[in-house]
């Protein structure tokens, strides 16, 4: 019987000729993401990680990201607990403050290997999908369970199709897609379910596909995953993991379906997701003019090098308004140092704008670029709840890179299409 | 017991807001910041047995797992949704919180209607009439008995290493 993505990635990992919707197994994930909030899993464990021992030494992959460098004793004080974790126990894969934000990492530094399950104790965990990897988040009380265990439990979720049709018209972007496709079925559009994109994703570069797959969980789905195509085997070469390394899954052609949806890309406009839900989007010429306070470039969502280069290509040899407070967050180190060599960096602060560390900064709330009530940021983070950027009477809306860029220049919203 | 009601979509920066998650861990730190950004009544309110009853997606967002540790620490009873994301969902799971996927029960609520539970028998009941509500698989039900996920990995090995 024909079989989705979801279903035969589960079925290989249970060890089963084929596995229903609804069913339960028991899977062994190749790799367990956590961050940060090590600090707190570890708490929990000391005397099981004496008792027990940590099940695998390659099993969890660390990534120091989400208040980096420490803001507070307390902060230093969890990331030294981490520290002490890998240390102690011989973590194989740990990436200390600097390294970048750790969806970015994962796949830059060839951790995400098609056709595997990658769990994390993050939600945009889901962002692998990218490169056809089964990839969800977690709890961490969950991530702590696996640290003993290696093992957990899924059930096998129904799957939504997506195809894509033609190709994006820039500045119109991945961003601008993935926000159209939420407002389109909700918040709630996709709880539970994976979501498999086919069509025209050729057209699409895996920074695009990131993109696009970080956003999976902003409409509750399981796992947001791409076909393994030449463009992220020729990605995945270069990251380190070459075909024999892996054994790509992909859903069968007459694979059953809950519902089906076929967006034409050449038809996208610019879109922002207003406050205080991602869902709540809109085309841009709708709030243009509502003035900015700050601009926030970068995140896992929209850090890479291709964003950075589309907002440089906006800013360079202009001044950002003198009343917009622009940050840049390059998705890692690698992405820092390409743009700083490239010159794009350059052209950013130039114009007027903050490099941030490779880190997930303002966007949790906790640290660097926090709101002060009666604000508003555009940013191209994938949240925009309230709160979100630590003041409940401060305001979000989410824009791809070329909307921020533009709309940093004249002080308020813009449509990128209007500045020339 | 108290029900404290509320929408659609209340994600978890709702439930305990992000710029806490890295100060915060323990049940006595979480609880005064319970439901700070969507009801500042709530964290001095809330009332071991009190229920939550509310609509769709509750818990979307963050993985954080404080909202769910901490409506468990403070004696929440049950969470009564039309629709809950499914990290939340897990986390509920894994603390041993009761989640009850109901919407027809969350339809007929009104402020003030009478509200009670049986766990046991999958049934809630709102102003006298009968709603069921699907209970989890065995296997899984077997997570929260055992007081919780870490509660029943220890057990699991236990025995594991005793077999």
């Amino acid at each position: 019987m024909s079989q989705t993505f979801a279903q035969k990635v589960l079925a290989r990992a249970a060890g089963q000729p084929q596995v229903a919707v609804g069913q339960i197994v028991t899977v062994r994930p190749a790799h367990l993401l956590m961050h940060d909030n090590t600090a707190a899993i570890v708490g929990k464990l000391d005397k099981d990680l004496a008792e027990f021992g940590l099940v695998r030494r390659d099993l969890p992959i660390i990534v120091l990201d989400h208040v980096i460098p420490a803001s507070d004793e307390k902060t230093a004080t969890g990331h030294a607990k981490v520290r002490a974790f890998v240390e102690k126990h011989g973590v194989q894969n740990f990436f200390d403050v600097g390294e970048g934000i750790c969806h970015q990492v994962v796949i830059e530094k060839g951790f995400a290997r098609p056709g595997t399950i990658i769990v994390g104790s993050d939600s945009h965990t889901c962002s692998y999908g990218a490169v056809g990897v089964f990839a969800t988040g977690i709890d961490r009380t969950e991530a702590a369970a696996l640290l003993l265990t290696g093992e957990t439990w899924l059930k096998v979720p129904p799957t939504i199709r997506i195809t894509l049709r033609g190709r994006l018209s820039p500045p119109v972007s991945a961003k601008d897609l993935i926000l159209r496709i939420i407002g389109d079925i909700g918040a709630d559009g996709a709880d539970y379910a994976a979501v498999e994109f086919h069509g025209d994703v050729r057209h699409l570069t895996i920074a695009e596909r990131f993109t696009i797959a970080n956003m999976g969980v902003e409409m509750g789905a399981k796992i947001t995953v791409f076909p393994v195509d030449e463009v992220a085997t020729e990605y995945l070469f270069a990251a380190g993991v070459p075909r024999d390394r892996y054994e790509a899954v992909w859903a069968d052609p007459q694979a059953p379906y809950a519902r089906e949806l076929t967006y034409d890309l050449a038809a996208l406009e610019p879109v922002v997701a207003a406050p205080h839900t991602v869902d709540n989007v809109l085309p841009v010429g709708r709030v243009a003019g509502k003035r900015i306070h700050q601009a926030l470039l970068g995140t896992c969502t929209n850090g890479r090098l291709s964003d950075l280069h589309a907002a440089a290509a906006i800013l360079r040899g202009r001044k950002v308004s003198a009343k917009v407070r622009l940050l840049v967050l390059p998705a890692s180190r690698d992405v820092y140092t390409a743009a700083s060599r490239d010159g794009t960096l350059a052209a950013l602060t130039e114009a007027g704008a903050v490099i941030l560390p490779p880190g997930c900064g303002p966007c949790l709330g906790a640290h660097q670029g926090i709101l002060a009530p009666g604000e508003v940021c555009l940013s191209t983070s994938n949240r925009n709840f309230k709160g979100r950027m630590g003041c409940k009477e401060g305001e979000i809306y989410l824009a791809s890179p070329a909307t921020v860029a533009a709309s940093a220049l004249r002080g308020e919203i813009t449509d990128p299409r209007t500045v020339g | 017991m108290k029900v404290w009601h509320y929408g659609d979509d209340i994600n978890t920066d709702l439930l305990f807001p992000g710029k806490y998650t890295y100060t915060c861990a323990t049940p006595d730190e979480i609880r005064p910041h319970l439901l700070e950004d969507l009801d500042a009544t709530f964290a001095q309110g809330v009332q071991p047995g009190d229920v939550l009853v509310v609509g769709r997606n509750f818990g979307c967002g963050s993985s954080r797992e404080q909202p769910v540790v901490g409506l468990k620490a403070v004696g929440v009873a049950a969470i009564v949704a039309k629709s809950f994301a499914r990290i939340f969902y897990r986390a509920a799971i894994n603390q041993g919180l009761l989640l009850i996927e109901c919407p027809a029960a969350v339809d007929a609520y009104r402020a003030g209607s009478t509200l009670s539970i049986d766990a046991a028998g999958g049934t809630i009941t709102v102003d006298g009439r009968a709603y069921s509500f699907p209970k989890l698989p065995p296997e899984i039900m077997a997570i929260g008995e055992a007081g919780g996920l870490l509660e029943y990995t220890r057990k699991k090995l236990r025995a594991q290493r005793a077999g």
